[in-house]
């Protein structure tokens, strides 16, 4: 099983000793270095607001919680430009809101309303947002992979220097699309980075169980040319400089990468899953729990003297009420128009309306 | 008007296609280099270079996947499958990513993809590559699904199934691609969605798709050389959406129907067809309508069980003359 230490393939650029040796974090402006705080609480609040509707019932279907995960989704996503792509699974809330995807449309969508980000046509699992480049979303493991290769063939189609960012667990690397996607991505060098959020569980099962490898990140080895790291996943902002290194590779090199980020979820698979119980303790929850990605980052920014402790109460003040008015928002928010059912399954032209054969209705 | 093989004139619509918009690009097992494992490709690597026309790996999963996620950003791929038997390892690709992204993220990300590749049996194959995948995606909304039978009509055809923003499965007859017929000079459309009436008549409706649109006009040849009653051919060309118009203006015309195609009877194209003439002509039908498929059994491998298999001259015949009641 892997462990926390942050280490890098053979070969590759960089390293995170680099990182650690500055003592002024990355180089970052404080400014931004409140910004990665701020989008971990505001994640984690926005999801302990959905878990209470969720309860409530105001939330239906599948509700896959990120908590604990913040610090990937956090510092990945920041070290893009806004005209890159990201593209995640089903547990993508947090990567969501980290885009830049609204809050309230974000929760209008989980409330399955007409102002969420996907209209209420997706869901939990599938969030959109074309304006900021959010690709979904998506809910079938590994189904995403092969597309982001694909829209990494559009960037090098066009002679560009964006970059895809694909998010996956741990579990999907057992896949066959997982194969064929680093595959052609290598072959073909397609400025993506694929990374592994390993929380150690594929739903309730160890991915030690299941993978005949014990550090993931070395599956990149198959596929000459991609670059490969594993990543603390608990540290915004280990995980912050590795895909900057990842992304540099990308943009200017077409170089893939395969990051393997160490982290874990506090929650079940689900909401419909226990946090522990069968398939893990409750004290290595408590465990993981000690080293909670937004304290430690917090207790680091006020310990250096960059906030302060009613720095972060406000910070953490503003990022409930922000999930309290989305949760307002979303409640508020008219459902979906049932005229308009078949609107969205052809943006094109449909000869003959819609199929009357459900005319039974 | 020039005589054209059904192979060419898919190739005349993949090079006027990607000529005319450089977001078009053709991917797929051995379409480059090797110009195509039915050459339909060829030629088209020397002219539009390997950015768009790509050697794939064997991972119809992958680069349909691929295609899709470039669809999603805008461009046009044209995604070949060396037959829809290979197909079914990608039907997580076009069902689950491309026919439902549109309605998925609420009207943001369409796919203009077009998936295509032969079909059908061919010459003692066997079974895991005899196969009549229609009804497969016919069954999912998101997807139009084409199934040509002349080269006119592969054309044109594959041509709209470019230009549409929707994904489109195309589903080509893996022993028409040396079938020759008439393709005009100048630049034509066949819209996704209509019918054709390939022959007129009076006596009984015809209605088939594909390959089986020439065994049909066989048998209407015959049907009115033998018994004197002229058979009313309809070639569907696209199977979703279905032009029941066309079908059920027909029937009340003859009626009588008759559906043939080649693959299994369940749920397929001809099941949904008797529901909607029964719905449609109730009143105008003089006998039940008649179907003519392939038989219920996976595609054995010695040729006279493959004969058997396969609707052939005589079974239309035979089904025609007993929906028209002649003994």
């Amino acid at each position: 099983m892997a462990t926390r230490q942050s280490r890098t393939q053979e070969g590759e650029t960089g390293t995170d000793r680099e990182a650690e040796r500055k003592p002024d974090f990355l180089g970052l402006e404080p400014e931004n270095l409140k910004s990665l705080l701020r989008l971990m609480i505001l994640a984690r609040r926005f999801e302990e607001k959905a878990a209470e509707s969720y309860q409530l019932g105001k939330i239906g279907g599948f509700l896959h919680l990120y908590i604990g995960q913040e610090a990937v989704a956090a510092g990945a996503i920041t070290a893009l430009r806004e005209d890159d792509f990201v593209i995640s699974a089903y547990r993508e809330h947090a990567q969501a809101l980290v885009r830049g995807v609204a809050a309230r449309a974000v929760m209008a969508e989980l409330y399955g309303r007409a102002d969420g980000c996907s209209k209420g046509m997706g869901g939990s699992m599938h969030l959109y947002d074309r304006s900021v480049n959010f690709m979904g979303g998506h809910g079938i493991v590994g189904s995403h992979l092969p597309i982001a290769a694909g829209v990494g063939y559009a960037i090098r189609y066009r002679k560009q220097d964006r970059v895809c960012l694909c998010f996956l667990g741990d579990a999907a690397v057992n896949i066959g699309a997982f194969h064929e996607a680093l595959n052609m991505a290598a072959k073909w060098e397609l400025p993506v980075i694929y990374i592994i959020e390993n929380n150690e569980y594929g739903m309730g099962t160890g991915i030690d169980r299941t993978a005949a490898i014990s550090d993931l990140v070395d599956r990149a080895c198959a596929f000459e040319g991609m670059a490969s790291e594993q990543v603390d996943g608990m540290d915004v902002l280990k995980m912050r400089a590795a895909t900057e290194r990842a992304v540099r590779l990308a943009r200017e090199e077409h170089r893939p990468s395969l990051l393997e980020a160490i982290t874990y979820r506090y929650m079940g698979h689900s909401m419909a899953d226990p946090s522990h119980g069968t398939y893990r303790s409750r004290e290595e929850v408590e465990r993981w729990r000690g080293d909670d990605p937004i304290v430690s980052f917090s207790d680091r920014l006020i310990a250096t003297g960059l906030m302060t402790g009613q720095g972060y109460e406000e910070m953490d003040q503003a990022a409930i009420e922000e999930v309290e008015e989305a949760a307002e928002f979303a409640e508020a928010s008219p459902r979906p128009d049932e005229s308009h059912i078949y609107d969205l399954v052809y943006s094109d032209e449909y000869p003959h309306g819609a199929d009357r054969r459900d005319s039974w209705r | 008007m020039a005589l054209a093989t059904y192979r060419d004139a898919l190739n005349q619509a993949l090079r006027e296609e990607m000529s005319r918009d450089e977001d078009v690009f053709l991917i797929g097992e051995e379409v480059a280099e090797y110009d195509g494992a039915y050459k339909v490709s060829k030629g088209l690597l020397d002219e539009f270079g390997e950015w768009r026309v790509r050697d794939a790996p064997i991972a119809e999963l992958g680069f349909a996947g691929l295609g899709v996620g470039a669809a999603m950003t805008g461009l046009r791929p044209i995604v070949e499958f060396m037959t829809w038997n290979f197909a079914l390892l990608a039907m997580d690709q076009i069902i689950n990513s491309a026919a439902k992204l549109y309605q998925m993220s609420g009207g943001q990300y369409n796919v203009p993809i077009v998936f295509r590749g032969p079909g059908g049996a061919a010459l003692m194959l066997a079974s895991q590559h005899s196969q009549s995948p229609e009804p497969w995606y016919a069954y999912v909304p998101g997807l139009k699904v084409c199934s040509p039978a002349t080269p006119y009509d592969a054309k044109g055809l594959l041509k709209s199934a470019v230009r549409d923003n929707d994904p489109v499965v195309f589903i080509e007859g893996e022993l028409l691609y040396n079938i020759k017929g008439e393709v005009p000079d100048e630049e034509y459309l066949v819209p996704i969605g209509a019918a054709d009436v390939k022959r007129a008549g009076d006596g009984l409706t015809i209605v088939s798709y594909g390959k089986m649109v020439h065994t049909a006009l066989d048998a209407a040849e015959k049907l009115a050389a033998e018994d004197g009653l002229e058979a009313e051919v309809i070639d569907l060309r696209t199977v979703r959406p279905l032009d029941i118009a066309t079908v059920v203006t027909s029937v009340r015309k003859t009626n009588r129907a008759l559906v043939v195609e080649e693959g299994w009877p369940v749920a397929n194209i001809g099941a949904q067809l008797v529901d909607d003439i029964q719905r449609e002509a109730f009143d105008s039908l003089d006998a039940p309508v008649a179907r003519v498929t392939g038989l219920d059994v996976p595609m054995p491998y010695a040729r006279n069980l493959e004969k058997i298999v396969v609707p052939s001259v005589e079974t239309v015949l035979r089904a025609a003359r007993q929906v028209s009641y002649i003994s």
